[in-house]
């Protein structure tokens, strides 16, 4: 029961760092994508919902990784070595992203700051990519634990299912950012632009999971066996189809504010999708969570800790997104 | 480059490079703090853009501490999976609990910075004084970390693998509190003074500007207490690595023979192959009388360890006399600062002072560095003291080369332009704190 609850704290991790971290780089896919008259106040809108917030929200991220090495040190230590290469490059994207955000937002000149946008847009393209393609390539199955030649650290993650899980991942930050500009804009044409572009992506998202369906009915059918094994994953898959025509019936009829609920609820559901599907493995073949875990004093005294840190952390967290007013009504001035 | 060196190079200076961002985000609050304190008493509006000035740096420097944090999380297990496969499950307490520390202050630098005019002004004061604690309590936990490997406890080794684990009694190792204390101290000066030197270097051009004298002393009333307490704090320390880490110890040193009584070098070159440290100056039984408060304690020397297990003494007694001569010369500087505050009732604008603190300005971020060095190059070859090796805990990935050489030049890139925006920070505040942008 210990390790099952760490996992599923890991889960939830993943799933909120793609809420909210992830959001943060579907923001730089709107910079890169930011076209028309009002490409730049696009750009802004883009820059001031993200300023405050994008370094709590990259903390899920780390908290995720800490969480993993504290309670199943062999996962971690298998996923690090065996996907070295695109957790390396995807470091680089996550310092680049942040970098030249904070970079862009500090800087007088102005030519210079083209340059910061241009960088941070890239990586914000590129980072979740990768991060996806990770995630891909754990539940892919190829990281069986013998390093035979270097050839492992690329066969390990380089393959049609892994990389469509990674733009599927691109497609769902966009998605995501995209909606919630909706609801943040301020001005009715800007609400209007960012409308489209979640509409626009959120058909691409559709069509992007079906594409991923696709790969893995011959890249990955055991995946594609795991994610329709019992009727609770039907109902799983039903609700979550459910969420994303509602976002898209919110988003025509300019209901924004549900819109973000669904989306949010759409992209949740399809973490937990996947979730489920890996049960009991936390890597795929053959790394399940209860062998994998650590101790159980380790366990009880890293749910206490979290336990513990979330009593500071949540009222925290709800005054920094109320103040910014990305929840309960307008920005406080 | 062999894999074990080039992925030992890529954690030096990814250190190296987080632990400038670290600090910052550790004392800088504190200024900012003690500033914003100060213009909510007396409503003197140098002190507001003082906060300002200063939040704007912080800034940086977080956005930067938090991504190049983030690779350093990573590479834990990116270069050293074998350690964390083992020591995960002992030392994951103090990293999951410097994650909340870390997200609380990411959580309140954000109200901080973006809610000037969103927040109330006392409820403003407190997100600042929120984002110094959890700063410094985040140093807290990594470094109880880091001192777990120096100093393992809380499990029994059983056929080379850990059992009965312990984290609480792993996270109050012995190295712990001495290390904390010190990388603390070292924080609090190193910025203070950085920080002091660069408006003491204003000041020596633009004499008597309020701006800039308010600046200095807040950051002399930080860095300068600090800088004094830290001799003491490092003589905690030493004297737990002589009993913990004697081999670190004479490395220190450059401490060969085995000696009752044992002399102090300041200075000099260790030579491994001779088995002596040359050119130092040697103060008799100082080292007996530093490390165990015993002029003729007996201090075990480096040719008491097997050759494979000593330090690279070299980079050891090298990296320590660096240390120990900036920690010296930034206490004697304080010193003379808080006499001459003392005669004249106010923070003095002596240039022969002012001259001073800017020669000491970068000392205690080399110092810092330096220290670093000591701990971490005097463990080895060990990567847990006495249990794992570092070249044990190696990933298996080859051609590390690359990403060695691929994070140095980013890293680089980042350095050369955090300072270049630094420097456009402090130009635009000359004269008399009003910006460019305001006096044209």
């Amino acid at each position: 029961m210990l390790e099952l609850t760490c996992a599923v704290i890991i889960a939830v991790a993943l799933n909120i760092y793609l809420l909210l971290g992830g959001a943060d780089y579907g923001g730089g896919v709107w910079d890169f994508l930011a076209s028309g008259q009002r490409a730049e106040r696009q750009r802004e809108l883009v820059e001031r919902s993200i300023g405050p917030i994008w370094e709590a929200n990259h903390v899920w991220l780390i908290a995720a990784v800490v969480i993993l090495f504290t309670a199943f040190p062999p996962a971690f230590a298998r996923i690090m070595t065996f996907l070295h290469i695109p957790l390396l490059l995807m470091l680089f994207g996550i310092v680049a992203r942040g970098s030249a955000f904070a970079f862009r937002s500090y800087e007088a000149r102005h030519d210079f700051r083209r340059r910061w946008g241009t960088v941070f847009a890239t990586a914000s393209l590129l980072t979740p990519v990768l991060l996806g393609t990770v995630i891909g390539a754990v539940a892919w199955g190829k990281l069986d634990g013998r390093v035979i030649s270097f050839s492992v650290f690329l066969t390990s993650w380089l393959g049609f299912f892994p990389l469509s899980v990674g733009f599927y991942a691109l497609a769902m930050v966009a998605f995501l950012a995209a909606v919630y500009l909706t609801v943040e804009a301020s001005e009715a044409d800007l609400k209007e632009d960012f409308r489209r572009k979640a509409l626009g992506s959120a058909f691409f998202l559709g069509f992007m999971a079906a594409e991923v369906l696709a790969v893995a009915s011959f890249d990955a059918p055991e995946i594609l066996h795991d994610l329709t094994r019992t009727p609770w994953s039907w109902i799983l898959h039903a609700v979550t189809a459910a969420a994303a025509l509602g976002t898209m019936a919110a988003l025509w009829r300019r209901h924004y504010h549900w819109a973000r609920l669904l989306a949010g609820a759409q992209v949740s559901l399809i973490i937990w999708g996947w979730a489920f599907s890996q049960y009991p493995h936390l890597v795929k073949p053959d790394i399940s969570l209860y062998e994998a875990a650590a101790p159980p004093l380790t366990l009880q005294l890293l749910l206490l800790a979290l336990g513990a840190g979330s009593l500071i952390l949540v009222p925290s967290m709800y005054y920094l997104f109320r103040v910014f007013g990305k929840i309960g009504g307008p920005p406080i001035r | 480059m062999d894999n074990l060196l080039a992925a030992r190079t890529q954690m030096a200076i990814s250190l190296m490079f987080h632990i400038i961002f670290a600090v910052v985000g550790i004392a800088i609050p504190l200024l900012m703090f003690i500033s914003e304190t100060a213009w909510l008493r007396t409503r003197n509006p140098v002190y507001l853009e003082l906060t300002k000035r200063w939040a704007k740096g912080t800034a940086i420097f977080f956005a930067v501490g938090a991504v190049s944090g983030t690779v350093l999380s990573f590479e834990l297990g990116l270069l050293w999976p074998q350690f964390m496969e083992w020591a995960g499950p002992i030392i994951g307490m103090p990293f999951s609990l410097e994650g909340f520390a870390f997200f609380t202050e990411a959580i309140f630098l954000g109200l901080y910075l973006y809610g000037w005019d969103r927040l109330p002004s006392l409820a403003h004061l407190f997100a600042g004084l929120v984002v110094a604690i959890s700063g410094a309590a985040s140093a807290v936990f990594v470094v109880c970390a880091n001192a777990w490997m120096n100093t393992p406890r809380g499990f029994e080794l059983v056929d080379g693998q850990p059992v009965n684990i312990d984290p609480i009694a792993a996270m109050l190792n012995p190295a712990a509190f001495p290390q904390i204390l010190h990388m603390l101290l070292a924080a609090y000066a190193a910025c203070g003074l950085a920080v002091a030197g660069i408006h003491a270097f204003v000041l020596l051009r633009h004499p008597g500007d309020r701006f800039h004298r308010a600046a200095l002393t807040i950051a002399l009333l930080v860095g300068g207490p600090a800088a004094l307490l830290q001799p003491i704090a490092g003589d905690i320390a030493a004297r737990r690595v002589a009993v913990t880490q004697p081999a670190k110890l004479a490395a220190m040193e450059g401490q060969f023979e085995t000696e009752a009584g044992a002399p102090l070098r300041i200075g000099g070159w260790p030579d491994p192959e001779r088995r002596e440290t040359r050119g130092a100056i040697e103060i008799p039984k100082g080292l007996s009388l530093l490390a165990y408060h015993d002029p003729n304690a007996l201090v075990k020397g480096l040719n008491d360890f097997p050759r494979e297990l000593q330090p690279p003494v070299e980079v050891v007694h090298v990296s320590f006399q660096v240390m120990v001569a900036c920690g010296t010369f930034m206490a004697l500087t304080v010193l003379a600062a808080g006499f001459l505050a003392i005669r004249q009732r106010g923070i003095p604008e002596n240039r022969r002072l002012l001259q001073a603190l800017v020669l000491t300005s970068p000392l205690g971020l080399v110092a810092i560095q330096a220290g670093w060095f000591v701990t971490e190059v005097g463990r080895q070859p060990w990567i847990i003291q006495g249990v794992m090796l570092t070249r044990d805990a190696v990933t298996p990935m080859p051609g590390l080369v690359v990403p060695m050489t691929a994070i140095t030049l980013v890293y680089i890139l980042l350095g050369i332009v955090v300072v270049v925006l630094l420097r456009q920070q402090v130009l635009s505040t000359t004269p008399s704190g009003a910006t460019k942008e305001e006096a044209s």
